[in-house]
């Protein structure tokens, strides 16, 4: 699956759409979906909680392994994809899409700078 | 053992693997699948209708010769000189300590012969003690790693399909037995064994031969839902089925009585006068396991949702440290995480109440069942 253009990627592996009004939605990419296997249980931040880019807010479990979830930006969560915790199996099936983990109200400091481009994350995720 | 720095084997069906978009694992210095797409489907094919498995890297060895027999009642616990031609027993090599050191498949395949199957990572071991316990017997220990790939059709559908590509009554083929014979034309050691909890078949076959058995068995299964499977779903087929897993519920530090596989040690052999290395040991293994139960393997079912590892450890309500699980997965079949855990004999009675798992510091409440997990219906 290519990684959509739109997007800005994380070195962890997340995704990041355009804030739209502050607010971005993260996942995780396909190659990370793929590389973890079918995954089982994901257990989000919650509401409200406020996330540190490069920090730790989650966990995504699969049948061989669990992976620390992180966040790409700082921010507050403004909303997590209820579905996904219902059916964690769309984490494989729509990484991009109805796979979306949650939702940051940036900071006003905005995105890291160090965040990747598609052609940059596809380059990076071909070499690990 | 294989070098840390040397480049890992690949199997005969490596380049089929690959045409078939495999993501490939580094297994005990091999290269094997360790899944095609999701691994999920790969285990309800098996259960459900059948799945094909590359296991080429199993180590084989064939013992033979006029004291075979003795040899091996001598090298291993079990008694394999009452297992009779064309049937297979499960039986472990321990060491004079009576520890585990790996726990394997042995066919006769004629009076004088048997073929010895052991794990992956322990064939070298397997191989040397053989060699080293041969002393004094007239047998050849030979290494026939590479004059074998195995490939294993499991599942209901799978005697239906082999049934297909075979010269060999299957029928009369009971568990635990093989028979020569051809599939797909190519002679081959045909056995009803498996490491999945359902029916199925282990073929022993020349390598060369074996891109195009592979391929003949998914032909023939097409129409049946045969399904490529990895070690992945083999791992989670094996744990629901209860089976033990070297390196996870079984090691050295173990004995057999310990890892309560006890019945597996025959301490009446004929052979040898009963003597076989770590015999001594394994009585006093016996006689403490009466006197001061170890802690016994035991099944877990989560109530939530989080899955148990190996090495996490089993509690009580209070945080008392009762055991160990020694692997965990989500169960497909039963739809929630499951585990095999070592647990205090007070607390390893299905039903226990208060039992947790320690799952990377939040204590998730789990249920004690008794093993297996998972039991086809015959």
């Amino acid at each position: 699956m290519s990684n959509p253009q739109q997007l800005r990627y994380s070195k962890e592996h997340e995704w990041l759409s355009e804030p739209v009004d502050g607010v971005a939605t993260i996942g995780i990419t396909a190659h990370a979906a793929d590389a973890l296997g079918d995954v089982v249980f994901v257990q989000l931040p919650d509401t409200g909680d406020t996330v540190s880019a490069g920090d730790t807010c989650g966990e995504l479990e699969s049948t061989k392994s669990v992976s620390d979830l992180y966040s790409p930006v700082s921010g507050e969560v403004t909303e997590v994809n209820q579905d996904v915790v219902d059916d964690p199996a769309l984490v494989n099936s729509a990484p991009f899409e109805g796979g979306w983990l949650f939702k940051v109200r940036l900071d006003p400091s905005g995105a890291p700078d160090d965040l990747l481009s598609a052609d940059e994350y596809t380059a990076f995720a071909a070499g690990n | 053992m294989t070098e840390p720095s040397a480049p890992p084997r690949r199997t005969a069906l490596d380049e089929v693997h690959r045409s078939l978009g495999a993501t490939m694992t580094d297994f005990a210095g091999w290269e094997m699948p360790l899944r095609y797409a999701s691994e999920r489907e790969e285990h309800q094919a098996v259960r459900t209708r059948a799945g094909l498995f590359d296991l080429s890297h199993m180590g084989e060895f064939t013992v033979s010769g006029p004291a075979a027999c003795d040899l091996l009642d001598y090298a291993f616990i079990g008694n394999l000189g009452s297992l009779r031609t064309g049937r297979a027993r499960y039986t472990m090599l321990c060491d004079e300590r009576g520890g585990i050191l790996d726990d394997l498949i042995v066919y006769r395949t004629a009076e004088d012969r048997y073929l010895v199957v052991a794990n992956a990572a322990n064939a070298e071991t397997v191989l040397a003690a053989l060699r080293e316990r041969a002393t004094g017997f007239d047998a050849q220990v030979a290494d026939d790693r590479d004059t074998y790939a195995l490939l294993a059709v499991q599942g209901p559908a799978a005697a239906g399909i082999l049934a297909r590509l075979t010269d060999a009554e299957l029928e009369g083929l009971r568990y635990y037995a093989g028979l020569p014979g051809t599939v797909a034309g190519a002679e081959a050691l045909i056995a009803r064994t498996g490491y999945t909890g359902e029916d199925g078949f282990e073929l022993f076959l020349a390598p060369a031969g074996a891109p195009a058995v592979w391929q003949a068995l998914l032909d023939a299964g097409a129409e049946d839902g045969l399904t490529p499977c990895g070690l992945s779903c083999r791992d989670t087929l094996r744990l629901e089925a209860g089976m033990p897993l070297y390196g996870h519920e079984l090691s050295t530090a173990l004995t057999p009585f310990d890892a309560g596989l006890g019945r597996t040690v025959k301490f009446e052999k004929p052979g040898n006068g009963g003597a076989f290395v770590g015999r001594e040991a394994l009585q006093e293994a016996a006689a403490r396991a009466e006197s001061a139960p170890p802690r016994v393997l035991v099944g877990l079912v989560a109530q939530g949702r989080r899955v148990p590892r190996a090495g996490y450890a089993v509690v009580s309500s209070d945080g008392t440290v009762l055991g160990e699980v020694t692997s965990g997965a989500p169960s497909p079949t039963l739809g929630k995480p499951i585990a095999m855990a070592y647990v205090d004999a007070e607390h390893a009675v299905p039903g226990t109440e208060g039992v947790a798992v320690d799952i990377r510091g939040s204590r998730e409440p789990y249920d004690v069942v008794a093993l297996p997990f998972y039991k086809r219906e015959r």
